[in-house]
């Protein structure tokens, strides 16, 4: 039995890169999952979706002018999630139509970009993550931001889950709500900022949307739907990491497919266990993964 | 007189598509009373709502609130809002207790730790409304009527002297909908004051003691008696209403000329009877289903 832990769990440990892998995995699972409760409870799926793909030219733009590759990212997830928001008021094509047209156009000028671009940073870790090649400095930038936005949210639940369960009983109470909208868009740039590297912008939308629905599913209070989507995450993460290890397999997709796994689990406990509860708000929101 | 409890002066409300959808109200509203907001769907009912609720600011005129401004107001916790059954997501995980304690969130510090007061604020609306025994459900574990009760807990914990209903009696049964005016009833007649925005034109009279009849603007305002006829109806509804009339002829074999008018939109039916012209609302019973069958 301890040569199992031994060999499985703590040889990886003795590897610098394993290390930070780890702990890289540990942050981003817990921003990821923490943030994922409100993005379901808001039904804001497909702006998880949008805000990450819309990433791509901001870190390509941030390269050519020698800008930190974090802060492209992070403007150019702010551009497409408030230029959705001034579309929407300005237009009468409908909410998912336009963030369906700015994501999509914006990932595509990010792909020509990088691709006319000749830059040291690879399209397939930039796509897909690669935990196990995180340096330090990345650890340190990506780290504090996820532990950041971690503790503001976490700080703020209770705000937060008012501002998505009941926006007019906090107008109504005087919480300056048009803040907590914007607020949530920042802390979703930022979220996805700190992912980039490890999960990558398209796995980073399972890892944004899958522990929410896992909790949602099994539980009937906010704080304890949080418990369950947190735990789900840092499981998956860190299982994920080091059975990557062992099995060579790329990390983050081993991850994502964890979660997944987690997921079909959590829809059966939560068919057992509740049947007055219609699972109309679940099922709508895994599809957009992708 | 006292002191109005929300004054409206000369509100109007253009979104910036540059629709208008509210112009020139001008009404006070004073504690103790219910009034009726009514109007057909997209007359401003919900506009009218959202200004006094700090959710827009009115393009023109003012509202006030205790002679504050709304923000300020707000701030004290004077107004409450009771949502649409729609308009919630009865999926979402929280339990009734969560529910009402959000109506105390304004008196706690920005992590919102509720301290032994809240705690006996929420007990006691709980209690006041009767939804003790539900503290622990999950609120789409709730029947229509709960469910309203759950809300309206969550006003009275938050000590709100303003209570605003959004179609309060919008799918809960006829028995429901009597216990909740009769809860409605007692909280007015505590000081509060509840404004309730309904298509239910039936029910008004039962209940309301004022009317407030929006369409585009304020079409009139007064106690129900006087500003609920049937000019008004017609002003504010149009041709949106079943309209009924039975004439003397018809409904006596003397030269009695009264008559009755029957309005509705399919929901408890208004009942005028008099003569012509002078016609008066007859306060009808509603009892559920006895004798007769469905009417779709």
């Amino acid at each position: 039995m301890m040569e199992l832990i031994h060999e499985y769990l703590l040889e990886p440990l003795s590897y610098d890169f394993m290390q930070r892998a780890l702990l890289i995995s540990l942050l981003i699972g817990i921003v990821c999952s923490v943030f994922s409760c409100f993005l379901i409870l808001k039904g804001w799926s497909l702006m998880g979706d949008a805000v990450s793909h819309a990433i791509l030219p901001g870190l390509a733009a941030a390269y050519v002018i020698g800008l930190p590759l974090l802060v492209g990212a992070f403007a150019a997830g702010l551009f497409c999630a408030l230029s959705t928001g001034y579309l929407k008021n300005n237009s009468r094509v409908r909410e998912d139509a336009v963030m369906g047209i700015v994501f999509s156009a914006m990932f595509a000028l990010g792909l020509v970009m990088m691709t006319r671009i000749e830059s040291d940073v690879h399209l397939l870790h930039v796509l897909f993550g690669n935990v196990l090649g995180i340096s330090s400095s990345d650890l340190w930038q990506a780290g504090s931001i996820a532990a950041i936005c971690s503790a503001i949210m976490l700080l703020k639940r209770r705000d937060l889950a008012l501002y998505c369960f009941d926006p007019a009983h906090a107008a109504v109470i005087g919480v300056p709500v048009k803040v907590y909208h914007f607020g949530l868009l920042v802390l979703l740039a930022l979220t996805v900022v700190s992912a980039l590297k490890a999960a990558g912008i398209i796995l980073v939308i399972a890892m944004l949307i899958a522990p929410g629905a896992i909790g949602f599913m099994v539980t009937r209070s906010f704080d304890r739907m949080l418990m369950v989507a947190v735990s789900a995450s840092v499981f998956s993460c860190l299982g994920g990491t080091i059975l990557s290890f062992h099995l060579d397999a790329a990390t983050a997709p081993l991850i994502v497919v964890i979660q997944a796994i987690l997921f079909l689990l959590a829809l059966v406990i939560g068919k057992r266990t509740s049947h007055s509860r219609k699972g109309e708000h679940g099922s709508g929101t895994a599809a957009t993964a992708g | 007189m006292s002191q109005a409890f929300i004054h409206l002066e000369n509100v109007g409300v253009v979104y910036p598509n540059g629709h208008h959808a509210l112009e020139g109200v001008t009404a006070d509203l004073s504690p103790g009373t219910i009034c009726g907001l009514v109007g057909v769907n997209g007359a401003g009912k919900s506009t009218l709502f959202k200004s006094i609720m700090g959710f827009i600011t009115p393009t023109s005129g003012k509202v006030e609130i205790t002679g504050l401004p709304v923000k300020q107001a707000l701030k004290k916790n004077m107004v409450s809002y009771v949502p649409q059954t729609e308009e919630v997501d009865w999926n979402f995980p929280v339990l009734v207790e969560d529910v009402v304690m959000m109506g105390r969130y304004g008196y706690m510090n920005f992590l919102r730790r509720p301290s032994q007061a809240d705690k006996k604020a929420v007990d006691e609306a709980l209690q006041r409304v009767g939804m003790q025994d539900y503290r622990k459900r999950q609120i789409g574990e709730l029947s229509g009527g709960q469910k309203k009760r759950v809300f309206v807990a969550r006003a009275l914990a938050q000590g709100g002297k303003i209570i605003l209903l959004d179609e309060p009696f919008t799918g809960v049964d006829i028995k429901t909908e009597d216990s909740l005016i009769a809860l409605f009833r007692i909280l007015a007649e505590e000081g509060r004051l509840m404004l309730v925005s309904t298509h239910n034109l039936g029910s008004v009279p039962g209940f309301c003691d004022t009317v407030m009849m929006v369409n585009k603007t304020l079409l009139a305002y007064g106690p129900v008696e006087t500003t609920f006829t049937q000019d008004n109806l017609a002003a504010a509804f149009g041709g949106m209403l079943r309209h009924h009339q039975l004439m003397g002829d018809e409904l006596h074999d003397d030269p009695d000329a009264r008559g009755v008018t029957v309005l509705t939109d399919d929901e408890r039916p208004l009942v005028l009877y008099g003569e012509q012209g002078g016609q008066k609302i007859v306060r009808t019973k509603e009892t559920a289903g006895e004798g007769i069958g469905r009417h779709d």
